[in-house]
């Protein structure tokens, strides 16, 4: 074999083994890098977590847990829906551009389906849990209060909708996180018809 | 009689000693790198105070190694038990207060001596060919620092590591496409959580530590072979006497290391008055939020970084979108990379360098502290968005602007040798 025959087939084994050496360091890199995605059991305590609507009646609330995260299920009356329509007070974000939720809730309920309002608990000032007060002008929160929720610990207030009202500390609207129906019976928070859980 | 004696003692001692490291030399270059990197590295006998900072980053760097080790001894990195450790470490373990403030303050003075180390490298053009990379090198390191100062803010689980945490993860969220996937990715869980705790343990106390230290290593072996500079900013090695050793410089040992030892005393004493005066040096050095255990149900009435953040964090701030906040941050630290190659000056010392450089440096100068003032400030006072927004366009000016009014300056001549007024 002659001298240039040598090199240049040398140079085509050190291209070879140094491309075959990377791909075999990024295929034992996969591995480690994968590790650092929630676990198993991060997954299971992150999964979506699934509501029994079936016996909750109007005008009810409950409470769940997702993520470290109080959530709410509303079911609105039409009572409720028809105050919020012809609510009076000024809203800082009354289409929620700034506010965070799916797609699918942005709108004038923020909802999926109108009666039923799924909202994560967490005033988004600074964290507290606000209170439900669905009661028509109560003293301490005056005449053109139609129901919604106060937080006690700096006044923030939402409409049944969960939209901030002007004149309170927090920025944006309470977030609603996705969810989707399973029938008429359940709601599934955490998971939405769009996402592969 | 008996002095004869103990001189023939001492020399058979010595002459054992010389055995000894022959022996070692015939296995391993000792003598060889002690001479190459500190009794025959020659650097410029002009050196003033602002050429100390680095060996002091050496020793903060040191100290916080020693004293991390010893942390790690008592603390445990679970959501569950990580707040009340550090309170054990604080309260019952002996002297682990005092082992605990070394580390606390030691994170904070080591931001000290690096800001001050990186700004005397401003001002004679220590980033200038040929120490690009050398440059390069340091500001990986000021980013390894940085991740190493966040990740390990983390671990005491207060109120302010948990939602200092959470606001600086979530800016990863800003990037398009991928972010809300890295987000996840870096958490390890939907919220941060015992699994990021556990994480951020294992990078701060292990892998990030030695990037640190392989990081120092290049970047002193990048120095040693572009040589150090000097306030003159005269390349030294240009003038040769015969023996091979630059006219203007002296050994690193003794002569460098005998004025950096008195640079470590008093470096000493000012930390041991933090240390024992002042530990949490009025919240600055250590947040009183943190003194509360992580409350994942209560943001504090007021999210503030450590003060050594804060500049880049009124950056962020000062833009009302979440996205270009953030790439404006990281902007403000990528701009440090390219100062080599954005500076059009010859020129290096601030000494010899016209009045553009010398009015933008100042400028650049107050913009980074009046920006670390406002980045700890509420954001809700308007006054302090408008402040932040002008600061940070002086920042950003400062080294966009730089190619132009660089390549203006009338420059003073260079003298050939370095400036010195020794003791004749």
């Amino acid at each position: 074999m002659s001298e240039e025959a040598s090199v240049s087939r040398r140079h085509f084994l050190t291209v070879a083994t140094s491309v075959t050496g990377v791909v075999g360091l990024a295929l034992t890199a996969a591995p480690f890098i994968a590790s650092f995605r929630p676990s198993t059991r991060a997954q299971a305590l992150g999964a979506p977590v699934a509501v029994d609507i079936s016996r909750l009646e109007e005008g009810a609330m409950v409470r769940v847990v997702w993520r470290g995260q109080p959530v709410w299920v509303l079911h609105r009356s039409k009572d409720m829906l028809a105050r919020l329509a012809g609510e009076k007070s000024a809203l800082k974000d009354k289409d929620s551009a700034e506010s965070t939720q799916p797609e699918y809730a942005k709108n004038a309920t923020r909802a999926l389906r109108p009666e039923f309002l799924v909202v994560i608990g967490n005033c988004t000032h600074l964290g507290c849990a606000p209170l439900e007060r669905f009661e028509v002008a109560p003293a301490d929160l005056g005449p053109d209060w139609v129901g919604g929720f106060f937080c006690p610990c700096h006044g923030s207030k939402f409409d049944l909708a969960a939209r901030v009202m002007d004149g309170s500390p927090a920025p944006t609207n309470l977030v609603i996180p996705p969810y989707r129906f399973v029938g008429d019976e359940m709601v599934i928070v955490g998971e939405d018809t769009g996402a592969a859980a | 009689m008996s002095a004869a004696r103990t001189g023939a003692v001492s020399t058979a001692a010595s002459s054992r000693t010389a055995r000894f490291i022959d022996w070692v030399d015939e296995r391993f270059p000792l003598t060889a790198m002690m001479k190459e990197h500190v009794t025959e590295y020659y650097a410029a006998k002009n050196f003033n105070i602002w050429y100390v900072f680095g060996v002091l980053a050496l020793v903060v760097l040191i100290l916080q190694i020693v004293t991390g080790i010893f942390l790690t001894m008592n603390y445990k990195p679970s959501a569950e038990d990580a707040f009340a450790s550090v309170e054990y470490i604080m309260r019952e373990v002996e002297w682990g207060w005092l082992i605990r403030y070394m580390h606390s303050t030691g994170a904070s003075m080591f931001f000290v001596v690096v800001y001050l180390h990186m700004f005397r490298g401003l001002m004679y053009g220590s980033y200038k060919a040929p120490r690009e990379l050398l440059w390069i090198v340091g500001m990986l390191i000021y980013l390894a620092l940085m991740a190493e100062a966040f990740m390990g803010y983390l671990l005491p689980w207060g109120q302010m590591s948990y939602w200092g945490a959470q606001v600086i993860v979530s800016l990863f969220g800003a990037i398009p496409v991928i972010g809300a996937g890295l987000v996840e990715w870096i958490r390890g869980d939907y919220f941060i959580s015992d699994i990021t705790l556990n994480r951020f343990f294992a990078l701060h106390v292990v892998a990030v530590p030695l990037a640190l230290l392989l990081l120092v290593v290049v970047h002193i072996l990048a120095l040693h072979t572009t040589g150090s500079l000097n306030p003159d900013g005269v390349e030294i090695k240009e003038k040769k006497g015969a023996d091979g050793i630059p006219l203007d410089g002296v050994a690193f040992h003794p002569y460098h290391t005998s004025k950096d030892l008195v640079a470590i005393i008093v470096f000493a004493i000012v930390f041991a008055a933090v240390l024992f005066f002042a530990p949490e040096m009025g919240g600055y050095f250590l947040e009183h939020a943190n003194f509360e255990p992580a409350n994942l149900l209560k943001t504090p009435d007021h999210i503030a970084p450590v003060w050594y953040f804060t500049p880049f964090y009124a950056i962020l701030r000062a833009v009302p979108s979440k996205g270009w906040g953030a790439f404006l941050m990281l902007a403000s630290i990528v701009l440090l990379f390219l100062l080599p190659w954005l500076d059009r000056c010859k020129v290096k010392s601030i000494r010899y360098r016209g009045w553009q450089f010398k009015a933008a440096l100042v400028a650049f100068a107050v913009s980074f502290v009046a920006l670390g003032f406002l980045g700890l400030q509420p954001a809700t006072e308007k006054v302090y968005v408008y402040a932040a927004r002008f600061f940070a366009l002086v920042y950003f000016a400062f080294f966009l602007l730089m190619p132009l009014y660089t390549s203006r300056e009338r420059t003073k001549p260079v003298p050939e040798r370095v400036v010195y007024h020794g003791h004749e």
